[in-house]
């Protein structure tokens, strides 16, 4: 008979709530009817709209908001299709351009943000001078950095897959294309919307690689008008900006999980948990 | 079909996305080489990068590389290091805990515990940092709380370049990355081996210093790896709760030559001499795990 580790499960979730709830505080005062972040003051929604430099009514909170979500679905919809290729590509090709591809494809993970940043920079702005900083450059690093999650997705689903669907399609006359887009496309739509969520909600979380490409406050996203402001300006409305942006991630990953856990079961949070 | 077609269209459907990486993370590392070892112009007193090697010119770096070994970047540098570490060493004390509860203890409460632990992973890192402002406010929550139990006699200021405050706030922004990948090596350790230890006579103590640890090391060391990569990369953690130049950090340092000011070159060496560092931390770390996984089959 094990005894109860109650030291363990106190500190456990003495953690858990010191993790959580500064964040649901913080919601909290979004929601506050008064001017003050450390102050109860009552209910109100003046800070999303209505009030006066709520969300709604500040332009440059709304800007921020705009650009943060312009900017995610931009960085999805270029990197999800070049994921999935490279995915398809990298796990059916042997070789050794292949190997260093493998390679190269996984080194932007391992890369801390300020080397990405710092380099991105300083290569739109003496090299790829035809790219402007703001969102163009934005877009283009953000999908540097995140092609990677959707061929890491992609190739572990395709791993589980195997490849005697692709051989019976074969068999029965299918040519390679066509077995790729009848069979192996529609087995892998999960872990490719999946793959695309995550890619969305890092887009939006993303701090540094957006910070270094903005070159002024009109190519400001929320996690930048967030850092700006909060010293120099607080106010309840950035709270409410923050909480905004939770709600966006948090759709966008509820999603992902939900279409990850019909396929693998409950195993999908454990699955996410390793990225 | 030929051999040569068959690759042919797995090779087309990974060149757009290597394309893209090598165009977009190789070139842009060559960059940064080429403005650090490049030139500055003497009128606009503007970087130009010199994108051939056998021009290349090593002052800007030399003098990163002086300062950073006896000038004012020495004490940065150590800084870094020191809060780092003191970061890491929290982060084991608190994590190893959770991260052994949750992969042995949790029972049915699991999958909630997970969920709960993973949760942080996915709230803005900013919009975290910006939660603890708001408590950290000389009226804030935690300065009430501290008073009420009479644990200070006055409010503490916490956010104006106080070290504590910036090793805390590493320590709440990383963690979620600590914890994961240790519960995920601690929840592989198989369960007969210390029921083996426990038939054979072994305290729980005696099984968790001779099995458990020495099975989870290289959990230990990939989270380790995973916690301390991102905090050496770190500026904003420091300027959001700290802002003074007391506490400053090598990627401080970083974003002021770089955004800051006009003195890029310096920017770039140091980005190149951060880079290298860091590098030889993660090959001393392969080999490391390399070993321990040795060590545990």
């Amino acid at each position: 008979m094990r005894r109860r580790p109650i030291f363990l499960a106190t500190l456990t979730w003495a953690y858990v709530v010191w993790s959580l709830v500064p964040v649901l505080i913080a919601i909290q005062f979004s929601f506050n009817d008064g001017k003050s972040r450390s102050t109860w003051q009552g209910f109100s929604t003046q800070w999303y709209f209505g009030g006066s430099g709520s969300v709604a009514e500040d332009p440059s909170l709304r800007l921020a908001l705009y650009n943060s979500l312009i900017l995610a679905v931009l960085t999805t919809l270029v990197a999800t299709p070049l994921g999935v290729a490279m995915a398809l590509g990298l796990a059916r090709w042997k070789g050794r351009t292949s190997r260093a591809a493998n390679g190269l494809m996984l080194l932007p993970l391992a890369t801390p943000e300020i080397v990405m940043g710092s380099a991105l920079y300083l290569v739109f702005t003496n090299l790829y001078l035809f790219i402007p900083l703001g969102l163009p450059a934005q877009v283009l690093g953000h999908v540097t950095f995140s092609v990677s999650y959707v061929v890491v997705i992609v190739r572990s689903r395709l791993a589980s897959i195997g490849g005697d669907y692709e051989d019976a399609a074969r068999d029965l006359g299918c040519n390679r294309v066509q077995a790729l887009r009848l069979i192996l496309l529609p087995l892998l739509a999960p872990a490719v919307f999946a793959g695309a969520m995550i890619v969305f909600a890092s887009s939006m979380d993303d701090f540094v690689i957006s910070a270094f490409l903005s070159p002024d406050a009109s190519s400001a996203t929320v996690p930048i008008k967030l850092y700006t402001a909060v010293r120099n300006a607080p106010s309840p409305a950035l709270n409410a900006l923050a909480t905004l942006l939770l709600v966006g991630s948090a759709v966008a990953l509820v999603l992902a999980w939900l279409v990850l856990r019909r396929r693998t079961g409950t195993k999908a949070l454990e699955e996410m948990a390793s990225f | 079909m030929t051999r040569g077609g068959r690759t042919g269209l797995w090779a087309a459907l990974a060149a757009p996305g290597t394309l893209w990486i090598l165009a977009l993370f190789a070139v842009p590392f060559y960059a940064v080489a080429a403005v650090a070892f490049g030139y500055t112009d003497p009128v606009f007193n503007a970087p130009i990068p010199e994108w051939d090697p056998r021009y290349w010119d090593f002052t800007a770096f030399g003098q990163i590389l002086r300062e950073s070994i006896s000038g004012d970047l020495r004490p940065v540098f150590l800084r870094t290091l020191i809060y780092v570490l003191v970061a890491l060493a929290v982060c084991v004390l608190v994590g190893y805990p959770v991260a052994y509860y949750l992969a042995r203890h949790a029972g049915r409460r699991r999958g909630l515990l997970l969920a709960l632990i993973l949760a942080p992973w996915w709230v803005n890192y900013i919009t975290r940092m910006l939660a603890w402002l708001n408590l950290l406010q000389d009226d804030g929550y935690v300065n009430d709380l501290l008073l009420l139990t009479r644990l200070v006699d006055e409010p503490v200021r916490w956010l104006s370049g106080n070290p504590v405050t910036v090793v805390l706030a590493l320590v709440y922004g990383y963690i979620p990355f600590f914890i994961v990948p240790l519960f995920s090596s601690l929840d592989r350790i198989d369960e007969r081996l210390l029921e083996a230890a426990r038939d054979l006579g072994c305290s729980g103590r005696r099984a968790f210093w001779h099995i458990t640890l020495p099975l989870s090391r290289s959990g230990l060391m990939t989270a380790g790896a995973i916690t301390a990569l991102p905090m050496f990369g770190d500026y904003y953690t420091n300027t959001l709760v700290s802002g003074s130049p007391t506490t400053t950090m090598v990627a401080n340092q970083i974003e002021f030559y770089l955004l800051g000011g006009s003195r890029k070159e310096l920017g770039a060496s140091l980005v190149l001499l951060m880079s290298a560092l860091l590098m030889v931390l993660m090959a001393y770390y392969l080999v490391a795990s390399r070993r321990a996984e040795e060590v545990g089959a």
